[in-house]
């Protein structure tokens, strides 16, 4: 279970994230909302080690990770793929898969063998067919397609084997029927998988859609939690979504 | 076995295998260019040609382990030149003070650049880019100044003379002309094997999933700043070794080999071979020392010469000449596929 408590972050007098305490059990998917602004990768930021928080804590199964550097809490088991396709250009999607697997095997500072090892053959093979990237296996990243990167993206979190996967808008920069694969795809995962996923996203249509547990955020605090039939009736929700001045002031 | 078993068994046996016969064929190549250079005394009695085997071993090492850096994880080192002109300089003054032997002298040489080069390391690669490369140039000036005016143990601006004794050991004579040269050729087949061998290791992977995007290596769990240090370790001691055979060549270490141009030199030859293939800045070293031979021999002022040479490479070509053949390879091959 991930556990935030009180975490709070401020870039000189903005409080980008203010108190946020939050509870994702084990197995569940949650959508991250909010307007522009609002704290949400900040947030994914603080919990995954690429920003200090100034306080509070991330508790994965209890034990506190806030501060720790991206490299600690990967290997604790929190994943995260990135808004804009986060990827190694130059190499081809096997060999991608396979050094993520090495790095995860802590092999990667492995000088007398050579790559790829033969251990870490079927974490990469089974990621990449989860993924549907095995029949283009040998192109190199940077000629894959965007949303063949952001599903590189999520292999290259996926095949660490994460108890928890953050995903940054899975379906930033896609047209619409893009969009709908790609989060089938998400679902899928989070369904085969059985890991914790908390993603953001834009589209209210696909959050309503697919998150069985919604949270908002506004102005780095959290304005609702709940179930997508609660969020829909939240008046504070509809006013921030309106983007009057007034919901942001209450909140 | 299952089915699904049979299949994952038959899909893994070609990865070992196909691991395994890389390197049986990288080891098969450098014994074949070994034994072709090492038969070379055989066929000519030209000093000359022998000479110039030796001194691209020497730059040949420097620049390949400037490309681990360069080409491979993406730092930009200016200072490179100074682990040669250490190489040198240690070898030599053991040789000269401590009277050790051959071999001892070479790896206690390598401990004392892996040493340095490991505080130096420490420093420089928490830098990005231009800062990395300016403050590696700042280190090799240090380095050199040091050498010009600690004259009373380095000889200052004279260089180490009086010659670096060459005892014999197994048998190997390094005095003798032929025993030099075919030491040179091994050292450098020996030192291209381990480049290559750190290059298609997994620690090579590593390095460039940093060079690519080295935040995202870091969500992988990879500590980069380990893997930047242990790689400017590794590639300092390759270019001490090229120091080394530098060293043995002209029985002396001068400031000029600790000098900032041996650093540009060693980038100069990386762009004219290409840094995206192993063997580019080996291509680069014979492609610069033969233009520095004959031009030298034709004007003065070949260092226009050898700049409008770059200009071509950098502006014309934009990559290295190795780097265009590959390219032009895989344009065929995929033309071909495309048919």
């Amino acid at each position: 279970m991930l556990e935030i408590r009180n975490l709070a972050k401020s870039f000189g007098g903005v409080k980008a994230t203010n108190d946020v305490s939050l509870d994702f059990p084990d197995g569940s998917l949650t959508a991250v909302i909010g307007p522009n602004g609002a704290g949400k990768s900040t947030f994914f930021n603080l919990i995954t080690g690429a920003l200090r928080p100034d306080s509070g804590q991330v508790l994965l199964d209890g034990v506190d990770l806030a501060g720790r550097s991206p490299p600690e809490i990967v290997r604790h088991g929190i994943g995260r793929a990135f808004q804009v396709a986060s990827i190694f250009k130059s190499l081809t999607v096997q060999e991608t898969m396979l050094a993520a697997v090495s790095a995860d095997q802590r092999s990667s500072a492995v000088l007398h063998k050579r790559f790829p090892l033969p251990e870490t053959r079927d974490r990469a093979e089974h990621v990449m067919e989860l993924l549907g990237l095995s029949g283009k296996r040998n192109r190199t990243a940077a000629t894959l397609s965007h949303g063949d990167q952001k599903l590189l993206d999520i292999a290259l979190a996926l095949v660490l084997e994460p108890k928890v996967l953050l995903l940054d808008e899975p379906t930033a920069g896609m047209g619409p029927e893009e969009r709908w694969r790609m989060i089938d795809k998400v679902r899928e995962l989070w369904e085969t998988q059985k890991i914790t996923v908390v993603f953001i996203e834009h589209d209210m249509d696909i959050v309503f859609k697919i998150a069985p547990k919604i949270v908002v955020l506004c102005y780095g605090r959290i304005l609702a939690t709940g179930t997508p039939d609660e969020i829909r009736n939240d008046s504070a929700v509809i006013e921030a979504y309106l983007g009057t001045e007034h919901a942001g002031a209450a909140a | 076995m299952t089915e699904l078993e049979a299949g994952r068994a038959q899909a893994l046996v070609p990865v070992r295998s196909g691991a395994a016969l890389h390197r049986y064929r990288d080891v098969l190549i450098a014994l074949i260019a070994f034994a072709v250079l090492a038969s070379l005394p055989f066929f000519t009695g030209s000093k000359a040609l022998l000479d110039f085997v030796i001194r691209c071993s020497a730059y040949g090492l420097f620049a390949t382990s400037l490309n681990l850096l360069v080409g491979y994880t993406g730092l930009t080192s200016f200072g490179h030149g100074m682990f040669f002109g250490l190489g040198a300089y240690s070898f030599g003054l053991i040789m000269q003070k401590l009277g050790l032997s051959i071999p001892v002298a070479f790896v206690a040489t390598l401990a004392v650049t892996a040493v340095i080069a490991a505080v130096i390391g420490a420093i420089c690669v928490r830098l990005k880019d231009i800062y990395f490369a300016f403050v590696t140039l700042a280190f090799q000036m240090l380095i050199h100044s040091t050498i010009l005016s600690w004259a009373s143990f380095t000889g200052g601006d004279q260089g180490l003379r009086g010659g670096i004794p060459r005892p014999e050991f197994l048998g190997i004579n390094l005095a003798n002309h032929v025993h030099l040269y075919i030491a040179s050729c091994a050292l450098l087949i020996l030192g291209l094997l381990a480049m290559r061998q750190i290059a298609q290791s997994p620690f090579g992977y590593t390095l460039r999933m940093i060079r690519d995007n080295a935040a995202r290596a870091s969500f992988l769990g990879i500590d980069v700043w380990r893997a930047k240090l242990t790689v400017f370790v590794l590639a300092a001691l390759f270019a001490a070794m090229g120091g080394m055979v530098m060293a043995l060549f002209v029985s002396g270490a001068y400031p000029e080999f600790a000098y900032w141009t041996i650093s540009g030199e060693g980038i100069f030859i990386n762009m004219l071979g290409g840094v995206s293939t192993f063997l580019g800045p080996m291509v680069g070293t014979v492609l610069l020392l033969l233009l520095n031979d004959t031009v030298t021999r034709f004007t003065e002022y070949h260092g226009i010469v050898l700049g409008v040479v770059i200009l071509f490479f950098a502006l014309g070509l934009r990559k290295g000449l190795l780097d265009f053949v590959a390219e032009w390879f895989s344009q065929r091959r995929d033309a071909g596929e495309g048919r």
